[in-house]
C-alpha cells in the first residue's frame, strides 16, 4: 500500500474552512430537523394513544408511511416531486423563491422521517405508564386534555429520555444524507477535500473524529439530564 | 403534467436488475453482519476484559458514524489496500457488513442474555465446554428469541442499501434515478421507487409482527 501522508492538509486554507463550515451545516440541519421531528413526532405519538379511532388510524398511517420508505427516497420526493404536485403558483414559489432550497428540503425531509420514529417512542412512553394512573386521573375528574397535560406527558417524556437521545443522534448521523441534494455538510466536505487533494485518509479521519466526539458529548450530556429528571421509585434507577 | 406509466413499464427489466442487487446486498450483508455480530457479542460477554473492551469500542465507534461516511471510507480504502480497483459492490458489501455488525451485535447480546443462566450451568454440569455450550445450548435458544428483531434490522438494512447511490452502485435507487434523469420523468420514477420500497418493507414488517405473535403464544 503506497500512500503519501500529509496531515497538514487539514489545517491548510481553504480545507480547514471547509471542515468548519461542514460541521456548521451538519449541526444546522440536525437542530432544525430535530425541532420538526420532536414537535410533529409528539403530536403523532400522542394521537396514537387517544381514544378516538379515526385520529389513531391517521396517526398510525403516518408512522407506517414514513417508516417504510428509505430516507433517501423521501428526500428525493420532497426535493423533486413535491414541488411538481403542488398547485401551480405554490410550485413556482417553491422552485424559484424558497430561501436555501436544499437546506430547507433536507430539514423538512429529515424532520418528517424522524417524526415517525419519535412518535413511536412517545407512544411507547405513554403506554408504559400503568393504566391505573389514567383511571385515577379520570376518576378525579380530569378531562382527557388535562390527563395528558398533568399526568401522562410529564411522566412519559421522562421515561423516554434515553431513546429520544438516540433518535437525536440518529438525526445527527442521518443529516449526512443532505449531501445527496447538495447541502455541503461535514461528510460532503470531507469527500470534497478528498477529491481536491487525494488525502482521503486525513479528510475522512477528520470527519470521523468530529462525528464521534459530538456523539460522545451528546450522550454524556443527556446522561446528566436523565439523572436529573429521574423519578424516584418509578423506574428502578434506569441502568 | 400527466403521470406516464409507460416510462416505468419500459424500464422494468433495468429496475428489476437494480432491485436484485439491492436484495443481494441486503442478504449478504445481513448474513455476514450476523456472523460477525455473534463473535462481537461473545467477546462482549466473555470473561476477558481486553475482549470486552475491543468489542465495546468497535460497536460504539460504528454506531457513532453516519453510514454514508462508512461507505465513502471503504470505497476509498478497499482499492488502496488491495492495490487495484475492485468495483463498488465489494467495497459496499464490506462497509455494510462491518457497519451492520455493530447494530446486530447489540441484538445478539440481548438475545444471549435472554437465555436463562440455568441452561448454561446445566450444560457445564453435563461436561460440555464453552464452545459446545454456546453452539448446542445457548445460541440456538438465543436465535429463536431474537429472530423477529434480527429480521426487523434486516428490513432497515434493506432501506439503507439505497445509500449506495452515493457511490453510483446500480441498486434499485440508482437505477430509478438513471431512468428518471434519462427520460426526464422524475415524478413517476421516484413515486414508483417509493411505492416499491414501501410495499416490500411494509409487508416485511407485517410478516415479522405475525411471527412475533406466534412466538409469544
Amino acid at each position: 500500500m503506497s500512500y503519501n501522508w500529509n496531515w497538514g492538509v487539514l489545517l491548510q486554507d481553504p480545507y480547514l474552512g471547509w471542515l468548519i463550515s461542514g460541521v456548521g451545516w451538519t449541526l444546522a440541519v440536525s437542530a432544525a430537523a430535530w425541532v420538526i421531528a420532536f414537535a410533529l413526532g409528539s403530536i403523532v405519538g400522542v394521537a396514537r394513544t387517544l381514544p378516538n379511532r379515526f385520529v389513531r388510524g391517521a396517526a398510525t398511517a403516518f408512522v407506517e408511511l414514513f417508516r417504510n420508505i428509505p430516507l433517501l427516497v423521501q428526500l428525493f420526493l420532497w426535493y423533486f416531486v413535491v414541488p411538481e404536485l403542488l398547485p401551480e403558483d405554490w410550485g413556482r414559489w417553491v422552485k424559484r423563491d424558497l430561501p436555501l432550497p436544499e437546506y430547507t428540503t433536507a430539514v423538512v425531509g429529515l424532520g418528517f422521517y424522524t417524526a415517525s420514529r419519535v412518535a413511536e417512542q412517545v407512544r411507547s412512553g405513554i403506554e408504559s405508564i400503568p393504566r391505573g394512573q389514567t383511571l385515577a386521573g379520570y376518576a378525579s375528574g380530569l378531562t382527557t386534555g388535562q390527563l395528558y397535560r398533568y399526568i401522562l406527558l410529564p411522566v412519559g417524556y421522562r421515561l423516554i429520555i434515553p431513546p429520544l437521545t438516540s433518535e437525536f443522534l440518529t438525526i445527527f448521523k442521518n443529516s449526512s444524507l443532505a449531501l445527496t441534494i447538495g447541502v455541503l455538510e461535514l461528510t460532503a466536505q470531507s469527500r470534497q477535500i478528498t477529491e481536491y487533494t487525494f488525502q482521503g485518509f486525513e479528510a475522512f479521519t477528520a470527519a470521523t473524529v468530529i462525528y464521534v466526539v459530538i456523539t460522545l458529548s451528546v450522550t454524556a450530556a443527556m446522561g446528566l439530564v436523565e439523572r436529573r429528571a429521574r423519578m424516584p421509585g418509578f423506574i428502578a434507577g434506569g441502568r | 403534467m400527466s403521470f406516464d406509466l409507460g416510462v416505468i413499464l419500459d424500464a422494468l427489466p433495468f429496475l428489476a436488475q437494480g432491485l436484485g442487487l439491492s436484495l443481494l446486498l441486503t442478504v449478504l450483508a445481513a448474513a455476514g453482519g450476523i456472523v460477525l455480530a455473534v463473535l462481537l457479542a461473545l467477546m462482549r460477554l466473555s470473561g476477558f476484559r481486553a475482549l470486552r473492551l475491543v468489542s465495546a469500542a468497535y460497536v460504539n465507534f460504528f454506531r457513532s458514524m453516519p453510514l454514508i461516511l462508512v461507505i465513502f471510507w471503504f470505497f476509498f480504502l478497499v482499492p488502496l489496500i488491495i492495490g487495484r480497483p475492485v468495483g463498488g459492490f465489494y467495497s459496499a458489501l464490506i462497509a455494510f457488513t462491518l457497519f451492520e455488525a455493530a447494530y446486530y451485535s447489540e441484538i445478539v447480546r440481548a438475545g444471549i442474555q435472554s437465555v436463562s443462566k440455568g441452561q448454561v450451568a446445566a450444560a457445564y454440569a453435563t461436561g460440555m465446554r464453552y464452545g459446545a455450550t454456546m453452539r448446542f445450548v445457548v445460541l440456538p435458544q438465543a436465535f429463536r428469541n431474537m429472530t423477529p428483531v434480527l429480521l426487523t434490522q434486516a428490513i432497515i438494512l434493506f432501506q439503507d442499501t439505497s445509500l449506495v447511490f452515493v457511490v453510483s452502485l446500480r441498486d434499485f435507487m440508482t437505477a430509478s434515478t438513471i431512468v428518471a434523469r434519462n427520460e426526464g420523468r422524475l415524478v413517476e420514477m421516484y413515486v414508483f421507487a417509493a411505492a416499491v420500497y414501501f410495499v416490500i418493507c411494509f409487508s416485511g414488517s407485517m410478516w415479522v409482527r405475525r411471527l412475533q405473535r406466534k412466538h409469544a403464544t
